[in-house]
This record gives C-alpha cells, sequence and structure tokens, in this order.
C-alpha cells in the first residue's frame, strides 16, 4: 500500500463536483451523499492512485435529527416512535432494546407471553433486516433478481406486521412495561405458514447468489476485517461474528427470555464480504428455528406488567369505568412512567449489531441522558482503514456487506 | 374546461391523430416519469417497496430509478432534510434539466414531521418548489402512488407549449 | 466473572480509581490524567478489549463538575460490562486525554462527544466535528443550548441566497410539552418547557 507522500487534497464541501486532478496524479473522488451505493445519505471523500484506493474519509452527519436531544423532552412512551426511525430496516427490534432499557432501571419485568411476543418480533425483524441486506447486496454486486424476491418475501412480513401492530414498518409497538396490544387471533398460525414458505425463498436467493462465479469474484477476499482489528473497532453483529469472534448478545448475555430457544451462532473465518453474506444468510435460517420454538411453546398469561401501576397504563376498559385507573393513566400519560433515579446501560442483538442505550435518570418521567450506542456509528468507523488498497468498484461491496443504516448512525 | 385529452377514432379518421400540441407532450411526459429517488430515510425503503414487485411502480412507467438527475424528471424527495444536506438537494435539483417536479415524500419531507429540532429543516419546500405533499409516517406505496398519479394529472394540466418557448415558471422560492 | 475478589484486586493494581456503585455493571470513577493508563491495563491484563461506548453528561449549568465523560467496555471472557466517569476539571473549557490509541473505536465516538458537548480530547488524531458542520458554533447537547436550535447561516452560502433558506429555530409553539413531574396533581399538567415565544412572536423579540 502506497503511502500518501503531498498535501491533503480536498475536495471541500462541492457536493456535485466529480474528481479534481492534482499535479501528482492522484484523484480525488467525492462518493457523494446522494448515491445508490451509499444505503443512504453517507459521503466518502477518496483519493485513488489509478483504481486503486489510497484514501478514505467517511463524513457522516447528513440525517442527523438530534434524536438525543429530543429525548430529553419526551417521556419515555413519547419517545418510542423515534427508535423506530433509528434503524429503519428492523424498527421492531429497536422498539425492544429502549423498552428493556428502560424496564432495566425501573426493576420491572414483563411476564412470560410479553417476552415471547418481545422474542418473536425481534426475530420477525431480523429476518425482515437480513432480506433487505442481503437483497441490496446483490443488487451493489450487480444482480438485481434477489433484490424483488426478498422484497417479496419482505412484504409478506410487512403483512404481518402490519396486522399486529398497525403498521408496515415504523411500529412503535412496545411500551414501556410491556407491549401496545395484544396478538390477534389466528395470527401465530400465519407466521408459522410464512416461515414455513421461507426457507424456499431463501434457497432460491442462495442458488443465484452463493456459488455465483461473479459473486464469489467480487466479494471473497475484499474488504477481510481481521479478529483484532474487529475488536478494535468496536464492531459488533454479523460483521464481528464474520471475523470469528464469538460475540452474540443473544447467547452471551440472554434477555427477554432467549435463553429458553435453542439456536447456533454462525461464525465467519475470514472477515471478508463473502463471510458476512454467508453469516447473514445462515441467521436467518436460525431465525426461523426461533420463531418456531417460540410458537410451539407460547405461554399464555397477561401481555404487561401489573404491577408496574406507575409505568404502564391499565387497560381501556378499567379507564373508562374506574376512578383509580382513570387517574393512573393521566400521571402515566402526562407525566410519562415514573423511573427512579440512576444509570443503566443495555444492549440488544439487533440485525446491525448490538444496539446500547445508556440513560441516566433523574426521577421522573424524562430522561435526563439518553445515548444511543448505534451499531452501524461503530460498524463504519472502520472504513478509514479498511478500504485504502481496494480498488473502486470494491466499495460498493464492502459498503453493502457492511449493512450499516444511515438512520441509527446518525440518528 | 377544455380537455387536453386525445381522442380519435381511427376508423373514421385514420391513423392521423389532429390534437393539441399540449394534449401529446403531455401526455408523453405523464406516462414515463422517470423519479430520482433523493432516498434519505425510512421514506426510501417505501419507496423501494413501490418500486418492488407487490406495488409494482413500472404500471406507471416509473420504474426507472435512476441516480442521475441528468436522466430523471422528478426528484422524489423520502425523508427527513437535515440543514447539512439541505444544500445536496439543492444541487441535485439545479442540476435536473427541465422540465422538472418535486415530490415530497413523508412527513418529514413535507414539514420536518416529528423532528422538531435543531438539525432539521422543517420542510423540504424552503430550499425547492414542491409539487405534491405525501403525507404519512412513512406513507404507504399506494400513497405514494397516488401522489405520482396527481403529479401525473398536474402534468396533464400544464401548458407546455408555452414553456417550450421560454424558461421554465418556478415556484417564488423567496417566499 | 465479575465477583468481589476481580473488583477488589482492580482496586488494588489500579489505586486511582473510586468504586461508584455495582447496580446494573461494575461503574467506577477515574481521573482523567489516568485514564489512557486505565484503559490500556484493561486491555491488556483484564480482558475488556472491546470498548462498547464513549459518551458524556452534562450535569447542568449549576453543578460543580459540569461535564463527565462516560466509558463503556466489554470483556468476551467476562461477559460483563465495565463503566467509567471521568469527570472533566474544566466547566468552560472541558479537556481530557484521548484513548483512541489504545481502542481505535474511540476515534468516531470521541470526534461526537466533541461535535455534541465540546469536550476536546488530546492528542486525537483528528477532532473535527462529525454530525454537525464544520462551521456550526454550538454543541447542541449541551443542556444551555435549545431544542430548537440557535439561528445561524446555512451551510452552503450559494443555495441560501438563491432559496432565502436559513437555519431557522424549529417552531415549537411554546416548546416540548412535557409535565414537571413535580408538586401537585393539578399542577401536573404538561406545560411548554420554553414558554418564551411560538410560532407568531418569535424568540428574542
Amino acid at each position: 500500500m502506497s503511502t500518501l507522500t503531498t498535501k491533503e487534497i480536498s475536495v471541500g464541501d462541492i457536493g456535485a463536483r466529480a474528481a479534481v486532478h492534482s499535479d501528482n496524479e492522484r484523484m480525488a473522488l467525492n462518493v457523494g451523499p446522494s448515491h445508490p451505493t451509499t444505503h443512504g445519505v453517507l459521503r466518502l471523500m477518496m483519493e485513488l492512485d489509478g483504481d486503486v484506493i489510497t484514501k478514505c474519509d467517511p463524513v457522516l452527519g447528513y440525517l442527523h435529527r438530534g434524536d438525543e436531544k429530543i429525548a430529553e423532552n419526551m417521556t419515555y412512551n413519547q419517545f418510542v416512535p423515534y427508535t423506530d426511525r433509528l434503524d429503519y430496516l428492523a424498527p421492531l427490534a429497536n422498539n425492544v432494546a429502549y423498552a428493556l432499557t428502560v424496564e432495566n432501571l425501573a426493576g420491572i419485568e414483563v411476564p412470560e407471553r410479553c417476552q415471547a411476543i418481545r422474542v418473536l418480533v425481534c426475530e420477525m425483524a431480523r429476518i425482515s433486516s437480513h432480506l433487505l441486506g442481503m437483497g441490496v447486496f446483490g443488487m451493489d454486486a450487480g444482480a438485481w433478481t434477489p433484490f424483488m424476491y426478498t422484497f417479496t418475501e419482505r412484504e409478506k412480513l410487512y403483512t404481518l406486521f402490519e396486522e399486529l401492530t398497525g403498521a408496515r414498518f415504523t411500529t412503535s409497538y412496545t411500551r414501556i412495561g410491556g407491549v401496545a396490544r395484544d396478538i390477534p387471533d389466528g395470527w401465530l398460525p400465519r407466521v408459522e405458514k410464512f416461515c414455513d414458505q421461507l426457507p424456499k425463498a431463501i434457497n432460491e436467493v442462495e442458488k443465484l447468489l452463493t456459488r455465483n462465479r461473479i459473486f464469489l469474484d467480487r466479494t471473497e477476499g475484499i474488504g477481510a476485517i481481521s479478529k483484532d482489528q474487529a475488536i478494535a473497532y468496536g464492531l459488533t453483529g454479523p460483521n464481528l461474528r464474520a471475523s470469528g469472534v464469538d460475540l452474540d448478545l443473544r447467547k452471551d448475555k440472554p434477555y427477554s427470555g432467549y435463553d429458553q430457544y435453542e439456536f447456533d451462532v454462525p461464525i465467519g473465518t475470514k472477515g471478508d464480504c463473502y463471510d458476512r453474506y454467508l453469516v447473514r444468510i445462515e441467521e436467518v435460517r436460525q431465525s426461523i428455528l426461533i420463531i418456531k420454538q417460540v410458537i410451539a411453546s407460547f405461554p399464555g398469561g397477561p401481555w404487561y406488567c401489573e404491577d408496574a401501576k406507575k409505568i404502564f397504563a391499565p387497560p381501556k376498559e378499567k379507564i373508562m369505568t374506574s376512578m383509580e385507573e382513570l387517574i393512573q393513566n393521566f400521571m402515566i400519560v402526562t407525566e410519562g412512567p415514573q423511573v427512579p433515579p440512576g444509570e443503566v446501560y443495555f444492549e440488544a442483538e439487533n440485525p446491525k449489531g448490538a444496539l446500547g442505550f445508556y440513560l441516566v435518570s433523574k426521577g421522573g418521567g424524562v430522561p435526563y441522558r439518553l445515548k444511543i450506542r448505534a451499531p452501524s456509528f461503530c460498524n463504519l468507523s472502520i472504513l478509514e482503514e479498511l478500504v485504502p488498497g481496494h480498488m473502486l468498484s470494491d466499495i460498493t461491496v464492502i459498503l453493502g456487506s457492511l449493512d450499516f443504516v444511515m438512520g441509527e448512525c446518525d440518528r | 374546461m377544455i380537455s387536453n385529452e386525445v381522442g380519435y377514432n381511427s376508423k373514421v379518421e385514420g391513423e392521423v391523430i389532429v390534437t393539441k400540441a399540449d394534449a401529446v407532450i403531455n401526455w408523453i411526459r405523464k406516462h414515463s416519469v422517470w423519479p430520482m429517488p433523493m432516498g434519505l430515510a425510512c421514506c426510501a425503503i417505501e419507496l423501494m417497496a413501490s418500486a418492488a414487485s407487490r406495488y409494482d411502480i413500472s404500471r406507471f412507467g416509473m420504474e426507472v430509478m435512476r441516480f442521475s438527475p441528468r436522466q430523471s424528471d422528478c426528484m422524489i424527495v423520502a425523508g427527513t432534510v437535515t440543514y447539512k444536506m439541505a444544500e445536496v438537494v439543492r444541487r441535485i435539483y439545479d442540476q435536473m434539466g427541465d422540465p422538472k417536479w418535486v415530490v415530497a415524500m413523508g412527513a418529514c419531507a413535507s414539514t420536518g414531521g416529528m423532528y422538531r429540532s435543531y438539525a432539521v429543516m422543517q420542510g423540504v419546500d424552503t430550499i425547492v418548489p414542491v409539487d405534491v405533499y405525501v403525507s404519512g409516517c412513512p406513507p404507504r406505496p399506494e400513497a405514494l402512488l397516488d401522489a405520482m398519479m396527481k403529479l401525473q394529472d398536474k402534468i396533464g394540466n400544464e401548458s407546455s407549449v408555452k414553456n417550450l418557448r421560454g424558461k421554465q415558471e418556478t415556484a417564488d422560492l423567496s417566499v | 466473572m465479575i465477583d468481589d475478589d476481580f473488583v477488589k484486586s482492580l482496586l488494588e493494581k489500579c489505586s486511582y480509581l473510586v468504586l461508584r456503585h455495582q447496580e446494573d455493571c461494575l461503574t467506577l470513577d477515574c481521573p482523567a490524567d489516568s485514564v489512557v493508563a486505565f484503559s490500556k491495563h484493561l486491555r491488556d491484563e483484564e480482558t475488556f478489549d472491546l470498548l462498547v461506548d464513549l459518551t458524556a453528561v452534562d450535569h447542568g449549568e449549576t453543578a460543580d463538575t459540569r461535564f463527565s465523560v462516560v466509558l463503556h467496555f466489554y470483556s468476551l471472557i467476562h461477559r460483563s460490562y465495565l463503566r467509567a466517569h471521568i469527570a472533566c476539571a474544566d466547566n468552560e473549557a472541558p479537556e481530557i486525554p484521548s484513548i483512541s490509541a489504545v481502542f481505535p473505536a474511540a476515534n468516531w465516538h470521541e470526534r461526537e462527544t466533541f461535535d455534541m458537548f465540546g469536550i476536546k480530547f488530546t492528542n486525537h488524531p483528528n477532532l473535527k466535528r462529525i454530525l454537525m458542520w464544520d462551521e456550526y458554533p454550538y454543541f447542541p447537547l449541551r443542556k444551555d443550548f435549545p431544542l430548537a436550535g440557535i439561528d445561524v447561516p446555512l451551510p452552503a452560502a450559494d443555495v441560501a441566497e438563491v432559496t432565502g433558506a436559513d437555519v431557522d429555530p424549529a417552531p415549537m409553539m411554546g416548546g416540548p410539552f412535557v409535565s414537571s413531574g413535580n408538586g401537585r396533581m393539578s399542577d401536573a399538567e404538561p406545560r411548554a418547557k420554553d414558554e418564551s415565544w411560538t410560532e407568531d412572536s418569535i424568540k428574542g423579540s
């Protein structure tokens, strides 16, 4: 890898300028924020030596919406829609992670049925996110058809989500102390039916990509991240596991009843783009297994924490008829769920990595400080070191394999 | 209202259509609107879903979602526009060739949505003239298709010939 | 395993640490000048080699130490987290040493903390803003910065000239409506946090 010798070449902040030639024949190229391969609004300011990239400087912040500041001004339940829009490919998983964080601080434990519902929706969100990730990854490498196939499957998932929560995605389904509503009748058999037909669709996608000569040439050996590098840069999730590190929070620090279910965690060996793709495809298959186990052992009982009087609003029939519940509802809606002072950090195994929430509360219904530890933010930090040495056309493949979402990266 | 519809009976009039230039130009334009997807956030996923097989935007001739502004007619701003991104959105709008339209998809692009914060531009119409606003967070693909149909109606009613002679009128941005 | 023996031995080896609490995970106070040595020790000796998060908390303008940086580490062997609070000595221009040489993951986290709070990290290779644009003059997550934002010119001057756009404070209609949570129930109705301005009468007028 050649070292930089001369002055810094800066394209300046002019988004559309394609290339500037400098005197020592290095070219500055700006893969701008509006670009199909960047999966959102990521800007890469790169320096090229012919076709080989010598320097890569990612610029973020084009989707910074101020979520953490907004959190300091919203009650805990009011913030749930904002968590949807973090990793907007798997909104239910974000909802669950946030609810678990606040519940950990408040010291309440949701009943088993609620835990099973949360595991179910988290795994469905994982399938949804990986399907899109792999469809778009295929598209990045030049294959258009897997995108269509995976989107068809995702539409079936959307129908299921809509039946459960009312929205296709951006569901805002969890509340502190439970979920918004119980599962509708007949929904579980429909989920099971979806899971039964999904392996066939995954096999079709695999048939198109996994042994495809062009796909192998484009992804094998590209963007290899070693174990030490991955840990040093704070990678989590499938990216870390593809590099050979066995870290899956569902197994290592089980939450929401994950320890009851048996599943394998795929670990890669070389940490290149192909390994990351294989890990994700296998994770989808494992998620199907988990969903089947959850449905087989689905518990009855309450779907929200009935003891959490100051946190979870009572059911509507009681609110409309009984004074005490009416006042309780009023307090929870206006003041917010009352969470004791303290701090907590909780991470959940999201499809993109480990989504963590660091919550500092000074009592009351509004957080004092909420830090969102976004997996995509940490996953992208490796780009500066990973990309130099590769060729320009490898950029699309590397970005696609890292499977990040700018919504949670910029918050 | 004078209809711009093309109507003829080939058995009577033969294979030659006599109609207004506007009718033909608008008919061609509205049935091949090539969107430039300014997919910024979650609405981009619904935009992709509307281009996928279930809600097939290709029925309207709009599946050609090229990211090149030079080759597109309509910029669909899908997602939250932050102040940092505003410059990029405006430049890409300027690079599109006439005639061009803008669809503000979703609550964030229309008015800033639920993000009333220091970093979010409260509506993309501050920097580009918007033709159709689509509400929803995110709007369902059907809502987007409905919006594109409304855009088609709007295109159908434009006086294109007048605009061909001079510069296309743009909205007054200083308001 | 993070048990009492581990905590005791850690506090002995790094005598500058103070135990804060152990409610959800081991939480320690570390002074700013030892943070690099502490992070090296954690990574090399104690197997806490994954830096999970680095952020800061603003305790308010009236607090004794206004800013404290909070680090979270994870150990794959112990399977648990460790949290370290580092108080920044200066309330006006807070500064602590950067640990990006020990943990490359800290690079971007420190840039973000600088961007949001204005805390400088000495010896950081590239301390620039990461989420807001480079010329943005304020630090958004500080408690004295309003949610709606403050009037600044748009980062691109030519776009601002053509369109007349500006970085205006978002219309809060008086401010986010949250209840104070204290006091009598009759006062518990959500009130506007910032009642000084609405869409009709703008701030400062």
